[in-house]
């Protein structure tokens, strides 16, 4: 069923329409990072992708085995740049899987707000950056991007507020967070969220009622069910292609059954549907950060001692897989640990490796100008593809 | 002071030609600022105070004092001729507008057609510089262009028939006397559709989003001009743009009565030019909303809507002004 010789490159004896054979990358402006994808035109039609990856290869894998369980969160951050609380998440989630280590309730309700905040963030920067491929830095998706990257900037000052940083956090740590909130947070964090939420209406209306939109979303880039399982994509991908799969849902964790939210399912696969899916997961992130807000417990923020050294957390021997679904997908860390304060092996499951796969099986047959309309439809983030 | 006819049009020619570059350097700020207000931004502030408005001469000088690089494997001779070849015409249109009546370089009895003929000739500097450059962003950016360019000249040239029909005259003085009562985009049905018909053409015609495929620099870098750089990317920058200015002229002269306004005689020029303004605003406006559309669907809306429905349009008028004459309504 799938052709994956669809991807081989033209061959030198050649005989049917003349073909072309075009660079997309590595350094090329519809290139959310650096990526380089090898198309074969004939005409102004794909009819073959060959995707190169790794050049923004930090051998984040090996790193981990030199930095102990209290200095990686932050590092960890720096795997997929768009959404960094995501991976620490996983990071962490997995190392207190294998310590057994209990987290405290108001540590578990800050961690979901902070992770569906930064979903908020992640989302709303591939809205702007996916419009901007199909509308043109010099036209109507500047327009959109510009007022994301307005919005995006809200949420970057809570979370200044909050640790200090605007994009790589470290606010997780083994056992709870490493903050609590400041006084008045909260209050900032709801006014902030009531206004995305109003604007996300205005970013429908500027692109739902738009003909050209959905001429250039609607058909395009078509994941069947089937593909999608295939192919092992995750996150909006999935369900834009009709799969009910929601790790918050699914397998919860850090008290995500504590919430009453929905996840959203498309079945028409095509970038139309991945936006639809996209636009309903910022309307439930806002709800569940709402509730976390007005149910978050008094109590510590971490089950552990204050950190006086960077190998006081140690784990026992063992191995735990930490999966969280982040913005794109399924964002996982498995770890091995020897017992010393460092993983013996950590491996990551970066959700825009697996979706970016799907590439050279849905893109030919499509149009030059489709290829960055799939490609932004599919938010990969190259720091997670490559680690 | 009477001067011999020829050395009056060389002056006009030249006053023209000053005033419409100084006029194309503002309009790029105004592009500017306009945007910036649609995407809550403030604009070029800092070069000039206030409101930079010394930002075109800043960019002018930028450019010119910019390396020019010439790829190793272009072909050189098209790729140096390419940017002239596109400018020429696109400052040429001008020629043939008359800003105030007996204000103006050459009032032709065939000033529409003049207008239409040359300004359709850029296509051929576009295609130099695509193929001249030896890239394969700007081979396919020059094929695209030369589809677009020819499925647009149609609609463009029928729509702008359509007062033409309306005036019973080619020249462009006759026409806005024809619209002394009635400004032909008021004209019942006829006018307001070929209005119509004329700013989406214009938009492809002068491949502004949404129908910027030449550009298209999310997939194409930029287009036929990705190779350019220096005072060949500023010439042919200025050729987009006057002939943006120059198309935005043709339709306020077509639809918005040119010159005609309230006010003293002498007001005319400057009603003209606000007019114009008005029109570049417009397509500006739509620059800034909307995303770009693909190539099939750029040719489908061209073949299958726009050329069918403004040939109509020109029979339909036809057919009208056979039975009522020419002339105001």
């Amino acid at each position: 069923m799938l052709d994956v010789n669809n991807t081989t490159r033209v061959e030198m004896d050649w005989s049917g329409p003349e073909r072309l054979q075009m660079n997309m990358g590595p350094q090329h402006p519809s290139a959310h990072g650096v990526f380089r994808a090898i198309v074969t035109l004939e005409g102004e039609t794909v009819v073959a992708v060959d995707a190169v990856i790794g050049y923004l290869h930090r051998c984040h894998e090996k790193l981990s085995e030199t930095l102990t369980y209290a200095q990686y969160p932050s590092i960890a951050s720096k795997t997929d740049y768009v959404a960094a609380m995501t991976s620490e998440f996983a990071y962490v989630l997995a190392a207190e899987e294998i310590g057994k280590f209990e987290v405290p309730k108001r540590a578990q309700y800050l961690r979901v707000i902070v992770a569906e905040l930064q979903r908020i963030a992640s989302h709303l920067l591939w809205l702007g950056t996916w419009c901007m491929d199909m509308g043109g830095a010099l036209g109507g998706g500047a327009t959109i991007f510009l007022y994301c990257i307005r919005e995006r900037e809200l949420v970057l000052d809570l979370f200044e507020s909050l640790v200090g940083a605007r994009l790589l956090y470290g606010f997780f740590q083994v056992g709870g967070t490493r903050y609590d909130i400041p006084d008045g947070w909260a209050q900032a964090c709801r006014e902030t969220i009531a206004l995305i939420d109003s604007r996300i209406d205005e970013y429908e209306q500027m692109l739902e009622d738009n003909a050209f939109f959905l001429a250039r979303t609607q058909g395009v880039g078509t994941v069947s069910r089937e593909l999608a399982q295939d192919v092992g994509i995750a996150g909006p991908l999935l369900r834009g292609s009709g799969v009910d799969f929601d790790i918050r849902k699914n397998v919860p964790y850090s008290s995500y059954g504590d919430f009453d939210f929905t996840v959203p399912v498309e079945t028409a696969g095509d970038c139309y549907a991945r936006y639809k899916v996209r636009m309903a997961e910022f309307r439930q992130a806002i709800a569940i950060v709402r509730q976390a807000l007005d149910k978050l417990p008094a109590g510590p923020i971490s089950s552990r001692p204050a950190l006086k050294s960077v190998a006081q957390i140690r784990i026992p021997k063992g191995e735990a897989y930490g999966r969280v679904e982040g913005p794109r997908g399924e964002v996982g860390s498995y770890i091995i640990s020897d017992g010393s304060a460092k993983p013996y092996r950590m491996k990551w499951r970066g959700a825009s490796f697996s979706n970016l796969s799907i590439l050279p099986l849905i893109i030919p047959g499509h149009k030059v100008a489709d290829v960055v309309a799939i490609m932004g439809s599919v938010d990969p983030v190259f720091g997670e593809v490559d680690r | 002071m009477t001067l011999p006819p020829l050395a009056w049009h060389a002056l006009m020619a030249f006053i023209v030609l000053n005033a419409i570059l100084g006029l194309v350097a503002y309009v790029t700020l105004l592009e500017r600022k306009f945007a910036a207000r649609m995407q809550s931004r403030i604009g070029p502030y800092y070069v000039g105070r206030p409101h930079g408005w010394l930002q075109p001469i800043a960019d002018a000088l930028k450019l010119m004092l910019k390396e020019d690089v010439v790829p190793t494997s272009a072909d050189r001779g098209v790729y140096n001729l390419a940017p002239i070849v596109f400018l020429v015409p696109c400052i040429l249109i001008y020629a043939t507008i008359p800003f105030a009546p007996e204000l103006g370089v050459a009032d032709l009895n065939i000033g529409v057609l003049f207008f239409l003929a040359v300004s359709s000739l850029e296509i051929v500097g576009l295609f130099m510089g695509g193929w001249g450059s030896n890239n394969k962003y700007a081979l396919l950016s020059a094929m695209r262009a030369v589809n677009q360019i020819i499925s647009y000249d149609l609609p463009f040239i029928f729509a702008a028939l359509v007062p033409v029909l309306l005036a019973g005259s080619l020249q462009m003085s006759a026409i806005v006397a024809a619209q002394q009562g009635l400004w032909f985009v008021a004209y019942p049905v006829f006018g307001q559709l070929a209005f119509v018909a004329f700013v989406v053409a214009t938009l492809a015609a002068e491949n502004r989003v949404p129908f910027d495929i030449l550009e298209a620099e999310s997939e194409l870098v930029a287009g036929f001009r990705v190779e350019y750089s220096g005072m060949k990317f500023a010439l042919i920058q200025l050729g987009e743009y006057a002939h943006m200015l120059g198309t935005s002229f043709l339709g306020a002269l077509l639809f918005l009565g040119g010159w005609l306004g309230p006010g003293p005689a002498w007001l005319g020029p400057l009603w003209f030019l606000v007019k114009a303004v008005l029109v570049f605003l417009l397509v500006t406006w739509v620059r800034w909303s909307f995303v770009r559309i693909r190539v099939d669907q750029i040719l489908a809306i061209s073949w299958k809507l726009l050329v069918p429905a403004s040939i109509l349009l020109l029979l339909a008028t036809g057919l009208w002004v056979a039975t009522r004459g020419a002339g105001a309504g």
